[in-house]
């Protein structure tokens, strides 16, 4: 029978030689990732600025120019047009997406307002529909960027524990530095490619976390395995020797996991398109950091080499098992 | 070797089946959906053959609950509102005024003088006394309008807070009881709401207290948020008539500027009231569930001043005269007036049993919304947008389903094939779950589906990698298998707990659609971990018993 394999049986790739280089572009990467957050800036959606987004769906073509000249004597401030396409969308939908900067009172934008709005671009065009119509309040918003970043830091802090807990200490900074890394990276990729960063993405950027981590997990179990059974081998050795090992997982679940979201970026629709995006990339960069963030990470705290000699038995229940 | 009692292996297969016969409810969404609108339309006394052959088209006796949409994918309007609880301390410490008023009154002797003094917070009421030696007399007369709390965390505590401050009366509610009234005014707008939303007759809506005083409304179906706020914003109907007379004809033709409002709760009586309300609902500022003099259950009143003098005035006139309490043109009763009621309050009894007291108390009172709403977000999605939503969603998740079996198929060949029955039931588990649960599944909820596919071969790749690298070192292909999914457990374990938290978190922390993703991911998690361990497992030591290979070809 036919049999894909992308990794073969027995590969000696040496991942952790280049580290310091891998390492330093992870750095680099980070350093450059917070200067653009910092100069330029994500582009937030209502969800965390407040504001109010209406989608248009019409049979005419989009004319951003007549959307703007029309709802100009408006005076609703800062107003974003874009033409939004999707190869899915059939020839005569024209969708546009166009944001409107919220009122300073901490309501929402009035019903009064969103009817000028409305009734100002089906004079431009007779077959205009209102697909969607959101707002958020600044009341609300505000809100939702606490619980935004209150959710991501206490995902980290039970992440820390948990592997804390079930590892070592080495281990435990070594994941949440590797999940740092990925979220940062990600938030560098919004802000360059102006992305709508919303509280989708904040579910994106938890699950890149959740599949970063799985990938970090299985990587540490393996070196916590290789550990114990080699304990004179140069920790380098081990290592690599763990990653060869658990390579062809790390990459058939990559590639089951990128399959299933390159179909969902391609056939999904364009209103998930960010959300996967930011997953698919989140599944390169935490394949990248478990390696040469976390990995690395743990071999410059050091790690223990006299596992299984009394105590930490409850963390180390499976590992010591397999040593038999 | 591959020990899996018989009482396992039944337990699994149960579950499985069990996952196949509740999903499949959702394979056929819209006929399901009309069966139950059917059955529901029909328990509700509308028999028609129609809705009979709307209920045929799905069998009774199989599982009918099928997952919710949310509203990004079926179109409809979302509100969170903000209800300004510290509305109501002013309305309920200008009804307090005309009582502490009448009171100090009755000891002008000791008191001297009563004057209702400016106050910065509409909350406070201050009182000036004319004689300053009065001023313990005058708190002490004042202080028996407060009444000890009847709540159960109040227990103990007055509700009113009474002193003295620079030779003034200071009166305000106490802690205790502005917790108490914000719960109040919270359970009152939600019954309102609901009330209103209710009367639309639109389908499923959502209402929901969120946190201290928001409330959310989710209405599917409907073309606007604005609607919904038209809906709740409305003024409410509930009226003080004076009664001309009762008549048993509900057409009979009234005189002028007289209507004709049937009974609440007695079929058959009708009254003929006048037109002209002598005072109306937005001037109660409270009511409450309490006992008439004989024990029975009533409801207790209490109106703002210019209704209290409104009312006043007319009992004193009428004494004698049955007026009507009317509620959205029905009549809850007709007392006769036995006195003239001039602090503003007063109380009605009737019929009722406690719960019907306290309804109607909650009633009386969501005549008005008790503070105003302000809106806090507001969306509005289209029935085409949400339809557009879930072909997408449905095209991608099988596009990304059959990528990943095949997938699977290539690289592992049998053993692959026997993850993808796992993978599948994997699937089939997550909608028969949230049919069951009566989950919401929402646009990035789609998402984790077709992640948790990516995903959920991950257990399986990891125990057949390692049953892989067992087989050269071990002894059989059954030690293998056993060794693989021992030595896999902890990495599956330790990964899939990881990533099961983060979901946890999210779900915590998270609202609305984000929520649903958490919601399926989380699920996703779980039923991944069972499919790959004993699904895939069952089949192996089946196929592995039958067959006692001397090798695998994995």
């Amino acid at each position: 029978m036919y049999r894909l394999k992308i990794v073969p049986d027995d590969t000696d790739i040496n991942f952790m030689g280049p580290w310091k280089y891998t390492f330093g572009l992870s750095m680099v990467l980070i350093a450059a990732s917070i200067a653009v957050f910092f100069a330029i800036g994500l582009n937030f959606g209502i969800d965390f600025r407040g504001g109010t987004t209406i989608r248009t769906e019409a049979t005419q073509p989009v004319d951003v120019g007549a959307y703007r000249e029309a709802l100009a004597p408006l005076n609703l401030g800062d107003i974003a047009i874009t033409e939004v396409y999707d190869p899915s969308f059939r020839d005569d939908q024209h969708v546009a997406s166009m944001r409107i900067q919220a009122p300073d009172d901490g309501e929402a934008v009035s019903p009064a307002v969103l009817a000028q709005v409305q009734s100002a671009l089906q004079g431009v065009d007779p077959s205009i529909t209102f697909a969607s119509v959101e707002s958020v309040g600044p009341k609300v918003s505000g809100e939702l960027v606490q619980e935004a970043i209150l959710a991501v830091l206490a995902a980290l802090g039970a992440v820390l524990i948990y592997i804390w807990l079930r590892f070592e200490w080495q281990f435990a900074l070594g994941a949440v530095a590797a999940l740092v890394h990925d979220l940062i990276l990600t938030i560098g990729v919004f802000v360059i490619l102006q992305l709508r960063f919303d509280l989708a993405i904040i579910a994106a950027l938890l699950t890149i976390v959740g599949y970063s981590l799985n990938d970090t997990v299985v990587v540490f179990d393996r070196m916590r395995e290789n550990l114990i059974k080699y304990k004179q081998r140069p920790v380098l050795d081990v290592m690599n020797l763990s990653l060869n090992e658990t390579l062809t997982r790390t990459l058939m679940t990559s590639f089951t996991t990128l399959i299933a979201l390159i179909a969902l970026f391609v056939l999904g629709g364009d209103v998930l398109r960010g959300f996967v995006f930011a997953m698919i990339w989140g599944i390169f960069v935490g394949t990248w950091s478990s390696i040469y963030v976390a990995a690395v990470i743990v071999k410059l705290l050091g790690v223990k080499r006299d596992w299984g000699k009394g105590g930490d038995k409850a963390g180390t229940q499976f590992a010591t098992s397999s040593s038999k | 070797m591959l020990q899996f009692s018989l009482w396992k292996r039944a337990l699994v297969i149960l579950i499985c089946l069990a996952a196949v016969v509740f999903s499949a409810p959702n394979l056929f969404y819209d006929r399901v959906e009309r069966h139950n609108d059917a059955v529901a339309q029909i328990a509700a006394g509308n028999d028609t053959p129609e809705l009979q052959a709307e209920r045929a088209l799905w069998p009774d006796w199989l599982p009918s609950d099928t997952i919710n949409l949310g509203l990004d994918l079926r179109g409809g309007a979302h509100l969170l509102v903000e209800v300004r609880v510290s509305d109501v301390y002013a309305d309920r410490i200008d009804a307090l005024w005309p009582e502490v008023r009448d009171l100090l009154r009755t000891e002008r002797a000791t008191v001297g003088g009563v004057r209702r003094m400016p106050s910065d917070d509409p909350g406070v009421l201050r009182v000036a006394i004319g004689n300053a030696e009065g001023m313990q007399r005058a708190l002490e007369v004042v202080r028996t309008l407060s009444q000890p709390m009847q709540t159960l965390t109040g227990i103990g505590q007055q509700d009113l807070d009474i002193h003295e401050d620079n030779g003034q009366i200071i009166v305000t509610l106490s802690e205790a009881e502005r917790l108490a009234t914000d719960d109040r005014t919270m359970r009152q707008s939600l019954e309102i709401i609901r009330r209103r939303v209710d009367e639309a007759g639109t389908r499923e809506p959502t209402i929901l207290r969120q946190g201290a005083d928001r409330v959310l409304i989710q209405v599917p179906g409907v073309g606007s948020a604005d609607e919904i706020l038209d809906l709740i914003g409305r003024t409410a109907r509930l009226t003080f008539h004076p009664v001309v007379r009762t008549t048993s004809n509900g057409n009979e033709a009234p005189g002028p500027r007289q209507v004709v409002y049937p009974a609440m709760n007695e079929q058959g009586v009708y009254y003929v009231l006048e037109q002209t309300a002598v005072v109306s609902g937005e001037q109660l500022t409270d009511a409450q569930p309490t006992f008439d003099q004989n024990g029975r259950p009533a409801v207790s009143f209490r109106f703002n001043p210019a209704g209290a003098r409104a009312f006043g005035l007319y009992t004193a006139e009428n004494i004698g005269n049955p007026f009507a309490i009317v509620l959205d043109n029905e009549v809850i009763s007709a007392p006769v007036i036995q006195s003239a009621i001039p602090g503003g309050s007063g109380i009605i009894t009737g019929r009722f049993t406690i719960e019907e007291s306290t309804q109607l108390a909650i009633l009386l009172r969501a005549g008005a919304l008790p503070a105003s709403i302000q809106v806090l977000e507001q969306r509005t999605i289209g029935p085409e947008l949400g339809q557009d939503s879930v072909d997408a969603g449905k095209v991608a998740a099988v596009v990304a389903m059959a990528a990943v079996l095949l997938y699977m198929g290539l690289s592992y060949g049998f053993y692959g094939w026997i993850a993808n029955v796992a993978l599948m039931m994997n699937v089939a588990m997550i909608f028969a779950i949230l049919s069951l649960i009566g989950g919401t599944l929402t646009l990035p909820g789609i998402a984790g589906i077709v992640l948790t596919i990516g995903m959920a071969v991950d257990a399986n790749v990891l125990i057949f990698e390692r049953i892989r690298e067992e087989l050269r070192t071990a002894r059989g292909p059954a030690r293998a298998i056993e060794l693989g999914y021992e030595r896999a457990m902890s990495a599956i374990l330790d990964a899939n707990i990881t990533t099961f938290m983060t979901a946890a978190i999210l779900y915590a922390l998270g609202s609305g659609p984000v929520r649903g993703f958490a919601i399926t991911l989380g699920l996703g998690i779980v039923t991944s971990v069972f499919s790959a361990i004993f699904v895939t497992r069952l089949i192996i030591v089946w196929w592995f018993e039958r067959r006692r290979p001397k090798t695998l070809n994995l």
